[in-house]
């Protein structure tokens, strides 16, 4: 079975929540649509207060390249354009909605039949796309109609399908793949025409059988996808990883995963990219597991973008009393969240419950050089190294260990049997010395 | 004896000879011609390498004054005038004289005044916690208690005080090298004029929230209503982003914004005791930012703020 | 409101940790103790409680009273320390002796450096060595104690192996005439027992069954001690093809002398060996060849502790120059 060789963990993949089939979540009171729901510029509102608006209308227009459209996900009246605090509590701009009622954009298809025939063009594809405000959905939100146009001179040879969902708890990728398949295929056969390329692969982790099974059905229609099962290995979702899983390929450091020639989408962004070419449904809405091995209950939600976490947790019940840490997104990369009243983003996949047992830190202690760092670093560094040079700021010296290769997966601090807090150092001085780098004159 | 002795005496004088030759040789072909006035201006040089000029240490700052040929935008915030004029004077060139600067921390949210909201759990680095979030506390602009100011310091100017979670400067051991104000990620520490005697009027806030939203967070929040500013009779405060903000250019140490100042952000410390009129209450009065006098005779009572 | 904990990620840690490491080190060891309390009986737990209790001790004393830092002596590493220096210690010594090697351990080879993760040299070893040179005759008393559970040990003869042979072949006999002078000395007695030596050499079987363990738990990779075995394999082979009868055969070289228990506990120690696969081997190598060369030309009969102090110093080398495989090849311009 195939994997990519470097590195990697194997954490506990606690998948409790994967036999709940996606309900809706109900519409709330309030939406608070945060301006910043993709990598890059956040958008600028063009609501105001007092405006009446629809499921689905243009609330929001980028402000740059990396920038993405956003909708509004309920429809009433804008009762404030103003900055709230998101996860982190840090001020951002949202389009503050109350809702009245549930009523859609009279474009969007809302009903279930699957469309297969593809009557587009590749420019209308990558067009409509960028109009349905359509981001990543595997972690980045990186806007998909920049993803989708390769820069001049590199050419796509394969489309690559992330249907990994290696990190541990999260189930809304499965769920996706048992419940759409059809519409995921088309997705991504949308997604090949628009890049021009003829191979695709779909790489999905051997922990989920059903899906694989299911899938390997469907795709039987469309002989140009490959299903691939993955050996279980965390991160294999990485889009390096993945990219060498399914193709043997190697991206180049400082590259690009167009640079080994293949485009990366998560199965997710296949869904939205479906409904947006097929079914004119701009990205709003999206599948958010709500988990926890200390919460009574386990859902898989299809949950409108901008609704509070609070709701959210509410409306499965109290939160555990245990629950300590609440986390949006997996235990390897998600973001702990400290404000309860922030709100979901289109392309948020999961709110975590753990435990003070399960996520509390030990106190560190001294490194004992046993490598173990070494061995899971998916990207081949040394994270040990790296820390003791970050921690007397030698940024030349990181530069040369290739620090700006770090993907941030964790999973050096997830294996260091010294509690030592690696990632948090390798986070900031790389962040450091990509600022030196950049600042650096181009030659 | 003497067959062994005298071939050993020789031998060893001709490889010390040899020797000698070969390194005078070496030291010729790797001579690096350098301006002997760098390593006279290097010899006043304090010689802590902080950076604080903006150099590499104190060989590239001599290097740059001596290139220069002239000493305008060089400070050695370390040896300061002192050691200005002696550069000047190697160098023959004229320095104007710069008033002493001090490390401000301009932010009281002590544990007492300032609630946590969360618990943080990941590694002790002001720069680690505020790339991730806002902090653990209602206010998002104060100081993150974690440090990196005192790990910057190379004159071990800083310490946290326990109590308060807060750094405090040594006012005697900081040399104004700027290091703790790049070190900062949040922008609480600034450089002051020292003042005369050390006494100075600070904000000893930077909160730009609401009024009432920085009240909340914070006891001693500055809520930017302003009264200071109408008080000063100088000009020298401004309200900016709900936040006042003294010019040290331009205070007069009169001390009536202090007085004015409903929450207390305002600072005035290094005073002389005032008359008996209102004796703050020492329970109430923490610990001040700069706890030893540096003035001798003038007894160092560090007056958080009376009536 | 709830206080919620916030941190960055990773949120979730795997079950390992230091504590746990040494730990499943030391469980890999008792099986050899075992076998040695059975036939050393009281010496050999006298020289396992003394070893470790003397190592903790000394770890708690200086830490708690000389550096005033947070006392670590239970993450086990003190313990595993004193432990395999009783193992490297003829079953004879005196409690004293091993008192002394536990300070030296400890004191000078790894408090000195800044404790756990900073010293350069294996603690026990360093111990043991200054045992070696400072009291050589006690060092080399291979006679064996009386144990609770035999009358003697009925073969061991107060020798080892490495040392007759040294001797013999100083006496200008060859390898098969002391053999045959010697029938204890075969491989079966090599893999269970019946072998003079030290405290945990006793029995080649139980070593590796502690082996075994140590690579189901993944708490060490078997690069190194297969790369010290495989060499010392291939170099003593290669004397013994060309000459037989000066040099024994490597099976003999691999069974005797510490040499399993210097690469599978002692060679491995994290903190003492390189951090990467390439250093690994270069390490074992080094070790592997160092060891032939101590035994056949050295003054000492066995070369497995010198060869890993030695090794031990270019450690630090090792992890500088020998960097794993990096993912990708770098792209020009940094475009």
């Amino acid at each position: 079975m195939k994997t990519f060789k470097i590195g990697g963990v194997h954490p506990n993949d606690s998948k409790i929540s994967k036999d709940c089939a996606i309900e809706d979540f109900p519409v709330l009171e309030r939406a608070y649509l945060s301006m910043a729901q993709h990598l890059g510029a956040p958008a600028e509102p063009i609501v105001q207060k007092g405006d009446k608006v629809k499921v689905g209308q243009l609330i929001a227009k980028p402000s740059g390249f990396v920038s993405a459209n956003i909708h509004s996900s309920v429809s009433g009246t804008v009762a404030a354009v103003e900055p709230y605090a998101d996860l982190a509590g840090n001020p951002v701009m949202h389009v503050i909605i109350d809702v009245e009622g549930d009523e859609w954009e009279e474009s969007i298809d809302r009903t279930p039949d699957v469309v297969r025939e593809i009557k587009l063009s590749k420019e209308e594809i990558i067009k409509k796309i960028q109009e349905c405000g359509i981001v990543g959905l595997g972690g980045a939100s990186f806007p998909t109609h920049i993803k989708l146009t390769p820069p001049p001179g590199k050419v796509a040879e394969y489309l690559l399908i992330n249907g990994a969902e290696c990190e541990p708890f999260l189930t809304s990728d499965y769920r996706l793949m048992l419940e759409q398949p059809e519409q995921v295929l088309i997705g991504a056969k949308i997604m090949m025409k628009a890049l021009d390329v003829t191979k695709c692969r779909f790489g999905v982790e051997e922990n989920k059988p059903e899906a694989i099974a299911k899938l390997k059905t469907f795709a039987a229609q469309y002989p140009e996808i490959e299903i691939v099962p993955l050996k279980k290995k965390y991160p294999q979702g990485g889009e390096k990883q993945l990219i060498e899983a399914l193709t043997g390929r190697r991206v180049p450091s400082m590259g690009l995963p167009i640079d080994a020639g293949a485009v990366v989408q998560n199965c997710g962004t296949a869904l939205a990219v479906y409904e947006a070419v097929q079914k004119n449904k701009p990205l709003f809405e999206g599948i958010v597991t709500v988990t926890g091995n200390c919460s009574e209950q386990q859902r898989n939600f299809r949950l409108r973008a901008g609704t509070p976490i609070i709701n959210l947790l509410d409306a499965i019940g109290r939160i555990p009393a245990d629950a300590a840490k609440i986390i949006s997104g997996g235990p390897m990369m998600g973001k702990a969240v400290s404000n309860l009243l922030a709100a979901t983003v289109k392309s948020s996949s999961a709110i975590l419950m753990l435990t003070e047992e399960e996520t509390k830190r030990k106190p560190e202690s001294n490194c004992i050089r046993c490598g173990k760092c070494i061995d899971a670093c998916p990207m081949g560094l040394e994270p040990y190294l790296l820390v003791r040079y970050a921690r007397a700021n030698m940024f030349d010296e990181l530069e040369t260990e290739k620090i700006y290769d770090c993907i941030e997966c964790g999973c050096c601090l997830f294996s260091c049997p010294a509690y030592i807090p690696l990632l948090d150092h390798i986070r900031a001085a790389k962040a450091e010395v990509m600022k030196i780098m950049r600042s650096r004159p181009k030659k | 004896m003497g067959t062994i002795i005298i071939p050993t005496v020789v031998s060893l004088s001709v490889l010390g000879l040899v020797l000698a030759i070969v390194l005078y040789l070496v030291a010729q072909k790797f001579k690096v011609e350098e301006d002997p006035r760098i390593d006279d201006v290097e010899a006043v040089m304090p010689g802590a390498n902080c950076g604080g000029c903006g150099f590499a240490g104190c060989r590239a700052f001599a290097e740059n004054c001596v290139k220069a040929g002239s000493l305008d935008g060089f400070f050695c915030p370390v040896g300061g005038n002192a050691v200005m004029q002696k550069v000047a004077d190697t160098l023959g060139l004229q320095v104007e004289e710069k008033e002493p600067m001090v490390a401000v921390v301009r932010c009281h949210g002590t544990c007492d005044n300032r609630e946590t909201t969360n618990i943080y759990d990941g590694c002790t680095s002001c720069k680690v916690k505020a790339n991730l979030y806002s902090g653990d506390t209602g206010c998002k602009y104060g100081c993150l208690g974690c440090g990196d100011c005192v790990q910057a310091c190379k004159f071990g100017a800083i310490s946290m005080n326990p109590k308060t979670g807060l750094p405090e400067v040594d006012e005697n051991k900081c040399t104004a090298c700027g290091a703790c104000v790049k070190a900062c990620p949040k922008g609480v520490i600034e450089l002051r004029n020292k003042g005369k005697k050390s006494m100075r009027v600070f904000v000893k806030c930077i909160n730009k929230d609401k009024g009432a939203v920085a009240r909340k967070a914070c006891k001693v929040a500055c809520i930017g209503c302003g009264k200071c500013k109408t008080v000063c009779p100088f000009d020298a405060i401004t309200v900016e982003n709900n936040v006042a903000y003294i010019d040290f250019t331009k205070c007069r140490l009169c001390r009536k914004c202090a007085e004015a100042c409903p929450t207390k952000a305002i600072w005035d410390v290094n005073f002389p005791v005032r008359v008996p009129k209102a004796e703050p209450k020492p329970a109430a009065a923490p610990a001040p930012a700069a706890a030893p006098a540096p003035a001798p005779e003038v007894k160092p009572v560090e007056t958080p703020k009376n009536e | 409101m709830r206080k919620l904990i916030v941190s960055p990620s990773p949120h979730i840690h795997s079950v390992e940790n230091t504590q746990r490491i040494m730990r499943d080190v030391i469980i890999a060891l008792c099986p050899s103790l075992l076998v040695s309390i059975y036939f050393f009986g009281f010496s050999a737990i006298k020289l396992a409680l003394v070893g470790v209790a003397a190592c903790v001790g000394v770890e708690y004393v200086i830490q708690k009273y000389i550096l005033k830092t947070k006392v670590t002596i239970n993450d086990y590493t003190a313990a595993l320390t004193g432990l395999l220096l009783a193992l490297n210690l003829p079953p004879s010594s005196p409690g004293w002796m091993i008192l002394i090697g536990s300070i030296v351990a400890i004191g000078v080879a790894k408090m000195t450096f800044g404790g756990l993760g900073q010293n350069i040299f294996n603690p026990a070893l360093v111990g043991r060595v200054f045992l070696l040179v400072s009291f050589p005759v006690l060092m080399t008393d291979w006679s064996v104690p009386e144990s609770w559970f035999r009358d003697g040990v009925d073969a061991a003869t107060g020798a080892t192996p490495l040392a007759l042979l040294k001797e013999g072949l100083a006496n200008g006999l060859t390898v098969d005439q002391i053999m045959a002078a010697n029938p204890d000395i075969s491989y079966v007695h090599m893999l269970f027992t019946k072998i003079g030596g030290s405290v945990g050499e006793v029995s080649a079987l139980a070593l590796i069954l502690g082996f075994v363990y140590l690579l189901v738990r993944r708490v060490i990779k078997p690069t190194i001690p297969l790369s010290i075995l495989g060499t010392i394999f291939v170099v003593s082979g290669i004397f013994w093809l060309v000459n037989p009868e000066q040099f024994t055969d490597p099976i003999f070289n691999i069974l005797t002398g510490g040499v399993l228990l210097g690469a599978i506990f002692m060679a491995t120690d994290y903190v003492t060996s390189p951090m990467n696969t390439t250093g690994q081997i270069i390490f074992g190598v080094g070790i592997g060849l160092l060891t032939v060369l101590i035994r056949y030309f050295g003054a000492y009969p066995e070369g497995v502790s010198f060869a890993i102090l030695i090794m031990n110093m270019a450690v630090p080398l090792l992890n500088k120059y020998c960097k794993p495989a990096r993912f990708g090849k770098e792209v020009k311009n940094g475009k």
